[in-house]
């Protein structure tokens, strides 16, 4: 029974994981919609980029937190206005070609020059150690990882939802032409948007880094289990793709324990099953 | 009938003389058929491709006369791809002899491959024991490192310090099955015991669970029977949970220089695992390792696998040499290899054995602290040595078909 607490703790720190990023992608869904698939290589940049703040500049992670994202966000950001943008109107496997072809790319680059075995990034020192919690030992990072994805999700969610800058953008998303007659700039909100969800995904490639090596493949092994995610939720749902995210985690997390060769495809017979029965996913409205 | 019967004979003698024309066939294909963009492209990869390559420049043929081409492609891991490589790359390209081939679950497919198509693999990546065991091949030779030696020299140094009960962490392919069936032996055979193991999907990133039932199981070392970037994960995230700290020791049974210089000595400091080849061994490697890392992009010292590479082409030559050409045929030109004894400045003198086991000495290696390496790459401690006759399967146990008994 002890062993079952742990793994179910276990599972909400991947699930964090997997919630940001499935609301990035969420996000880029909803408002641009855009099939991000460049979403695991932006991740990898966001873990990269701490890497190189803190061997070139010195910066450590804290201020990573911060940095990554905004300079990944601004990458995105450019990817948008040179490339995405044109693809406004256009079937959806356009905009899914571009961004699978960016994440090669990308990837290919970081791995002709890092290699594939990965960079080391140590955690810092206010977060090293664990706390015995008498049915498992719980490293005070990964503690760490689960309350800041879940104020950073929540946020995010708050910001869109609830927020007359959140209103704005949702119609936009329903109505550009109108929203514009009311003198807002869509074309530069749809980018800020989409740095938005970019910079979502560079804050997870943060978190990341001091778990798992730092590699260019990192997230070319995540994006398919959380766009898994994303469909299980209900492509575009924001609140959706945070719950999904983290009940994923914990469900992936009693497979490892119950039945760990099935750890890695478990995810994909649930994206079946809920498609079988609600197409749209679990809290998406049909189209 | 009798003019049929004297055409037969006389195509019969022009086909004989044409095979006597071969032998003098000086050209030569190296394929070198490895992961270049996956989590073992580091190990192998790249680095292999330029050891092929040093070891053409180094074998002198081309200025006696021989004319040798050299290609290289991904595998991606897959052992589908692979066959389907190999297969063009024997039937269309006239490849010659495959290199490298890691990945067990791949080198197993092309194996029976190439025994089919009577060409030649030298394999230097793969650990299953198997291909020199159940399922050697007169047209396979295993040269740097197998998961019976690794079991062996690993598993046995562990037990003998007091770690005699073990669990597994496994990656469920060919390879972790054949490392965890192996050491299982030596652990039981040295008075150890095997509590538990987990097997986890080859590229994993999260280990967290399979680490925590490690730490519930109690068992004083937690074997990793996995390679390459599920390993350094396994590392980085058994100290996240202080499994080290809690008493448990980690035992690496397959690691590579590439995954400690990935890791870090802060890390991966005092975990000890056996390997075949070290560049700081001797003058031979240091020369060898130098000349190999200025002409690597990321400037690395050579892996085992790189190391083997080398070694096994540059004996590969020497036969070629000793029988004044290539005749184009894989099982003859094995069996020639095997009656010559190997010499190379990077494993030293050694020998190939009948069921294509190439023997050479096992070491056990322990990684520093960081306060005594000297800089990048200097790693490793030699803690102890097995002799080349000790270290490999002996053919009492073998299973293998070439083996007479």
């Amino acid at each position: 029974m002890q062993a079952l607490y742990a793994q179910l703790l276990v599972g909400l720190i991947n699930g964090s994981f997997y919630a940001l990023l499935s609301l990035g992608l969420a996000v880029i869904f909803g408002m641009l919609n855009i099939i991000n698939f460049a979403h695991g290589a932006l991740y990898m940049m966001g873990a990269f980029c701490a890497y190189f703040l803190l061997n070139l500049t010195g910066l450590g992670y804290w201020p990573a937190l911060i940095v990554a994202p905004i300079v990944v966000g601004i990458f995105g950001m450019i990817l948008e206005r040179t490339m995405l943008q044109w693809l406004t109107g256009l079937d959806h496997l356009y905009g899914l070609l571009l961004t699978f072809g960016i994440a090669l790319i990308v990837q290919g680059v970081f791995q002709n020059y890092f290699g594939s075995s990965g960079l080391p990034y140590a955690i810092p020192d206010e977060l090293r150690g664990g706390m015995n919690l008498g049915f498992m030992f719980l490293p005070i990072y990964r503690g760490w990882v689960v309350v800041f994805s879940l104020v950073v999700c929540f946020a995010t969610w708050y910001l869109i939802e609830k927020t007359r800058l959140g209103a704005n953008l949702r119609a936009a998303t329903e109505n550009p032409t109108l929203v514009r007659a009311f003198g807002i700039n869509v074309p530069r909100m749809i980018t800020l948007t989409y740095g938005l969800g970019v910079g979502l995904a560079a804050l997870a490639g943060v978190l990341s880094a001091p778990i798992n090596q730092v590699r260019p493949l990192m997230g070319a092994d995540l994006i398919i289990v959380v766009f898994a995610v994303v469909v299980i939720g209900g492509m575009g749902s924001i609140m959706g793709s945070i719950i999904t995210g983290f009940a994923l985690g914990v469900i992936e997390g009693l497979t490892k324990y119950f039945y760990p060769e099935a750890s890695n495809t478990v995810v994909f017979v649930l994206m079946v099953l809920v498609l079988l029965v609600k197409p749209t996913g679990l809290t998406g409205r049909a189209a | 009938m009798k003019h049929q019967f004297s055409a037969l004979l006389l195509g019969t003698t022009l086909a004989l003389a044409a095979g006597g024309a071969l032998a003098q066939d000086k050209n030569v294909k190296v394929g070198v058929l490895t992961d270049n963009s996956g989590l073992y492209s580091d190990l192998g990869g790249a680095g292999s491709t330029l050891a092929a390559q040093m070891a053409i420049e180094d074998s002198g043929l081309a200025a006696k006369g021989w004319k040798i081409d050299l290609i290289s492609a991904d595998h991606q891991n897959k052992p589908d791809i692979a066959t389907t490589i190999a297969r063009q790359w024997i039937d269309v390209e006239k490849v010659d002899i495959l290199m490298d081939v890691l990945n067990s679950g791949v080198a197993l497919a092309v194996n029976n491959l190439v025994k089919e198509k009577n060409s030649i693999m030298i394999n230097t990546g793969a650990a299953t024991s198997d291909l020199t065991n159940a399922q050697c091949s007169p047209n396979t030779i295993h040269w740097v490192y197998d998961t019976y030696m690794l079991a062996n020299s690993t598993g046995q140094a562990l037990v003998k310090a007091g770690g005699d009960t073990w669990y597994f962490l496994t990656a469920d392919y060919a390879f972790g099955a054949a490392l965890e069936r192996d050491t299982t032996a030596v652990v039981v055979k040295s008075g150890g015991k095997v509590i538990g193991g987990v097997k986890h999907p080859l590229n994993s990133s999260d280990f967290s669970s399979f680490l925590l039932q490690a730490q519930a199981s109690k068992a004083k070392i937690v074997g990793m029977a996995n390679a390459g970037g599920d390993t350094t994960n396994t590392i980085k995230q058994a100290s996240e949970f202080g499994i080290v700290a809690g008493g448990q020791k980690l035992a690496g049974l397959l690691l590579f220089i590439t995954d400690v210089h990935s890791l870090g000595l802060k890390v991966a400091e005092g975990l000890s695992f056996t390997e075949t080849f070290y560049w700081d061994l001797n003058d031979g490697t240091r020369a060898f390792s130098k000349r190999f890392s200025e002409r690597m992009k990321n400037k690395a010292q050579p892996s085992m696998v790189q190391a083997g590479v080398y070694s096994g082409l540059i004996h590969y030559f020497k036969s070629l040499e000793a029988m004044g050409g290539n005749v184009h045929d894989g099982r003859k030109i094995v069996d020639n290899m095997k009656s010559m004894p190997t010499d190379d400045p990077l494993f030293g003198k050694g020998s190939i054995r009948v069921d294509g086991r190439k023997l050479h000495p096992a070491y056990l290696f322990e990684v520093k602290k960081p306060s005594e390496s000297k800089g990048p790459w200097d790693y490793y401690k030699l803690i102890g040595t097995t002799p080349a006759d000790q270290a490999f399967r002996p053919l009492s146990e073998s299973a293998c078909s070439l083996v007479k008994k």
